[in-house]
């Protein structure tokens, strides 16, 4: 993969990242903002998601319904996302069409007009979009695991928020949050594609400079504190199916400790994925398939962790064989990492996790739209330095430091284990 | 149709619930965000060359990543499932790569995924499909691991089991999936009394009916080399990648293969037209409303597609999602759906609303519909959806995978190698006139079934 990027910041504090790639006439164009859930009180959590969802509600120059037809007139794809720590953008498009792209979000960054008639009609949206999520079992499930986990930091809700504020936000919530983090000093461009880097530069200093500066984006600094034995969550609902979610307080993306994680997180569950676009590969040959599912515990077994900017979670989710009970299959998951504790895994074994992450990378380094994504996420906690060494990082991990980690982390003093069980299931029991 | 393989359940993605999407509609031609080589694929850069024992192979280079896909399909599938067998094609296919006469399942994955590759093979209605991605340098790896399973499955009892227990959790979490769930029940009103009506990943109930011995003999009548179609995309030279393949499934040979079956016609689906599925305790329910639309190969299909777009899938889900999500902000997703295909797959409008609010929902979407058959769509609208299927076209082709299914279409549609060369003029040419004439040859307002899967309806009334 091609590594050379140009990076700048330009005089009202906005970051620039660029990379040229000229194997296709396309140009993925990205703007992130580093804000998100994380940055959510009680009473207006989902604030960042809504306010992802009005920037699509028009400006004086770009009205509502002017936007979505401009872009897809053109042949473009467009989205939006929004996350723990950040919310971006993004249009990748044919490269000669670009410029729409990056008009619009350089407007939008300013200039969104959070019409009250449109919020009202955003509120019963999103509304429905959380009464989606609450039709699937793991959703509930995750929701409460992630509560439990931190009772301080705002990593506690979910980024579509609560109901309860879902309802009650008002507009001038809204619009405060959007003049308070979008703002240039808050927001890293990045473009990958089709372009000449002097030229492009000088297009973005046109668009974005004359945007005032904005103040300091607020933090919510609330630490969460050590959490001292397992805590147990048990939600019941629909279904026949029962799941459990393990979730373990795993280090920041910056911390060293980071990539040994990843590395022990790829032994027991599979390889890990970095690419937003384009899937992942199996994990049948992961030590928890072969425990859990070959033993007949579970019907599937996947994992991972998060890049996130403080300590979020690593995540264990079992689907749990008709035939087994949640209890035998975290009897077998606690084997598995016991047996990790006991011994460091045969060198071979972490060699072959760096390789399925190179071809990941191969696989992900096919699409411009993921080289883009790539920049400004590892922006996001860290620097492009971070995905630029990643591989390099991962290959330095030893099975000792693998070790290290299930005996630091995978403690059951360091999780919250939820199981979601069916209420049929259950009443039967009873009955 | 949403259908999920057994496989499907345990890929691992970056991110999962944390993400917020806003939805998006698919479009119906091409999957988007894949990317290109400046040129769209025609007959001077697709090699294409077919078997003497009848396999096509597709091959086209992308020398940019050093990784290759391996895509294609097997001519047979849920058509063939006796009724009380019902995905036994599917269960068939999820089953070849459980074990080979070379290789336990532990063998074939540990090859697969020492390398960083990866290989699924599952079910459809018409055809089995294979998808596989390895680094160039393991393409010989992918490639016998392909013919292996396509050729000597098997079958070990331990895992059929396994694999069984895996089919009945999916078909249990189905049960309780408002989307899958009006969809199954759309497709049961759509197509009564058609092969279509009929789920290929099949019930709980035929499941159990299914024997180790009744996969063996359906992989043995039924796999073969007629009819399947094989393509090679990435960093590998085309001569190269066609001998490959002829070296491992040249000499398959299987003279008993049944042909396709031939498809009845869909009869007018009788009354009544709306049916309910009632998943208790949810919190959203799906409406999935609509008829059976034209096949990929029809004359009037590219019409209808731009019609669909304007309908319900241009800018923000086109009309639909402009009345039902923008105005009245009744659902988080509301848009429209062509399917094509080798038959005539469904033309429908998917949305999920709350379960209060789902008559005014379809309300709006019926009206919609009206209008979409009652008057041409505007010149505006009609250059906005032709001038959004051109453009789109580089970036579906960004990626391997990108390119190997859409030269899989060609030869799955008999589109020509210089289809997509031509594409934008056959776009350009249609007209209001016909996007008006195939809205109505399909869609009839009056005769449009309703499907609604969620929680019983407020007020305690069934039915």
């Amino acid at each position: 993969m091609q590594t050379s990027f140009n990076k700048f910041r330009l005089s009202n504090g906005l970051q620039v990242l660029l990379k040229e790639i000229h194997t296709a006439p396309l140009i993925s164009n990205w703007v992130w903002y580093r804000v998100g859930s994380r940055d959510e009180r009680t009473g207006i959590t989902g604030i960042s998601h809504w306010s992802e969802h009005m920037q699509f509600k028009g400006t004086p120059e770009f009205p509502a319904n002017i936007l979505d037809k401009a872009i897809a007139r053109e042949g473009g794809y467009w989205n939006a996302f929004t996350f723990l720590d950040w919310t971006t953008y993004f249009e990748t498009m044919p490269a000669d069409k670009i410029d729409l792209a990056m008009r619009l979000e350089a407007d939008r960054m300013n200039n969104s007009l959070f019409d009250a008639e449109e919020l009202e009609s955003e509120r019963t949206v999103i509304i429905s979009e959380r009464q989606g999520h609450e039709n699937e079992p793991l959703f509930l499930l995750g929701e409460e695991v992630q509560a439990a986990a931190f009772r301080v930091h705002p990593y506690h809700h979910e980024i579509i928020g609560d109901l309860a504020d879902l309802q009650s936000m008002s507009r001038e919530d809204l619009y405060n949050h959007y003049r308070a983090y979008y703002v240039p000093g808050n927001a890293v461009v990045a473009i990958a594609g089709d372009f000449e880097t002097e030229s492009m530069l000088a297009r973005i200093r046109e668009l974005f400079e004359p945007i005032p500066s904005g103040g300091e984006a607020p933090r919510l600094v609330r630490p969460e504190p050590v959490q001292s034995g397992e805590r147990r969550v048990l939600v019941e609902g629909p279904g026949e199916t029962t799941y459990v979610q393990a979730a373990y307080h795993a280090p920041a993306a910056a911390d060293p400790d980071f990539f040994p994680y990843l590395v022990t997180d790829s032994l027991l569950t599979g390889p890990s994925n970095l690419n937003m676009f384009g899937g992942g590969i199996s994990n049948k040959t992961s030590r928890l398939y072969r425990a859990l599912v070959e033993g007949e515990l579970a019907v599937s077994v996947s994992g991972g962790l998060t890049a996130t900017i403080d300590p979020f979670l690593h995540t264990i989710v079992l689907t749990i064989h008709p035939r087994a009970t949640a209890e035998q299959a975290v009897a077998a998951l606690d084997d598995e990492i016991k047996r990790l504790q006991d011994a460091p895994p045969p060198e071979a074994e972490v060699k072959r996790a760096v390789k399925q992450a190179r071809a990941l990378f191969a696989y992900g380094s096919e699409s411009i739209s993921n080289q883009a994504f790539w920049m400004g996420y590892s922006e996001m906690f860290g620097t492009y330095d971070w995905f630029l060494t990643y591989l390099d990082r991962l290959e330095s991990v030893t099975p000792d430091e693998v070790q290290r980690i299930a005996r630091a982390y995978l403690r059951p003093g360091n999780r919250v284990l939820g199981t979601y069980l069916p209420s049929a299931s259950n009443s039967e029991q009873v009955a | 149709m949403v259908k999920g393989s057994v496989d499907r359940m345990v890929q691992k993605a970056p991110f999962r619930s944390e993400f917020a999407f806003r939805a998006r509609a698919q479009n119906p031609d091409l999957q988007p965000g894949s990317p290109s080589l400046g040129s769209l694929p025609g007959a001077d850069d697709i090699t294409r060359v077919q078997l003497p024992n009848g396999i096509v192979v597709l091959a086209r280079p992308n020398h940019n990543s050093p990784s290759v896909i391996v895509q294609g399909s097997v001519s047979t599938g849920g058509l063939f499932d006796p009724d009380e067998q019902l995905g036994l094609a599917d269960f068939t296919a999820a089953a070849l790569m459980r074990g080979t006469h070379a290789r336990s399942f532990q063998e074939i994955y540990d090859a697969l995924e020492s390398s960083g590759a990866s290989l699924g093979i599952s079910g459809g209605t018409h055809t089995s499909g294979f998808s596989g991605k390895a680094l160039a340098e393991d393409l010989d790896l992918l490639l016998q691991l392909l013919a292996e399973s396509l050729r000597q499955p098997s079958f070990p009892e331990e895992q059929v089991q396994r694999l069984r227990a895996q089919i009945l959790t999916r078909l249990a979490i189905r049960a309780q999936d408002t989307g899958e769930m009006a969809s199954l029940m759309f497709d049961e009103i759509v197509y009564a009394g058609h092969p279509y009506a009929r789920p290929e990943d099949g019930f709980p109930e035929t499941i159990e009916n299914i024997s180790t011995e009744d996969l063996v003999a359906f992989h043995r009548m039924h796999f073969g080399p007629r009819g399947m179609a094989i393509a090679v995309v990435g960093a590998v030279d085309p001569n190269q990648a066609i001998e490959k393949v002829a070296q491992v499934l040249g000499d398959w040979e299987n003279p008993g293969q049944p042909e396709p079956p031939v498809l009845p016609p869909v009869a007018p689906p009788e009354d009544p037209l709306t049916r309910r599925v009632e998943i208790p305790g949810k919190y959203q329910s799906d409406l999935v409303l609509g008829t059976a639309g034209p096949e990929r190969r029809a004359p009037d299909y590219l019409a209808a597609a731009l019609g669909n777009s304007v309908l319900g899938q241009f800018g923000m889900m086109g009309r639909i999602g402009d009345a039902v999500r923008e105005k009245a902000g009744l659902a988080y997703y509301a848009y429209s759906s062509l399917a094509g295909g080798l038959g005539p797959g469904p033309w429908s409008v998917t949305a999920g609303v709350d379960p209060a609010n789902v008559e005014r929902a379809a309300e709006l979407i019926r009206a919609e519909i009206a209008r979409f058959v009652a008057e041409p769509v505007d010149e505006d609208e009609l250059a906005d959806v032709q001038t959004n299927f051109i453009g789109r076209l580089p970036l579906s082709l960004e990626s391997n995978s990108g390119v190997a299914a859409a030269i899989l279409n060609l030869e799955r549609y008999d589109l020509g190698l210089n289809y997509y060369r031509e594409y934008p003029d056959a776009i350009r040419a249609i007209t209001r006139e016909q996007v008006l004439e195939s809205a109505r040859r399909y869609l009839d307002p009056q005769r449009l079934a309703v499907a609604i899967a969620g929680p019983p309806a407020p007020g305690g009334e069934s039915g």
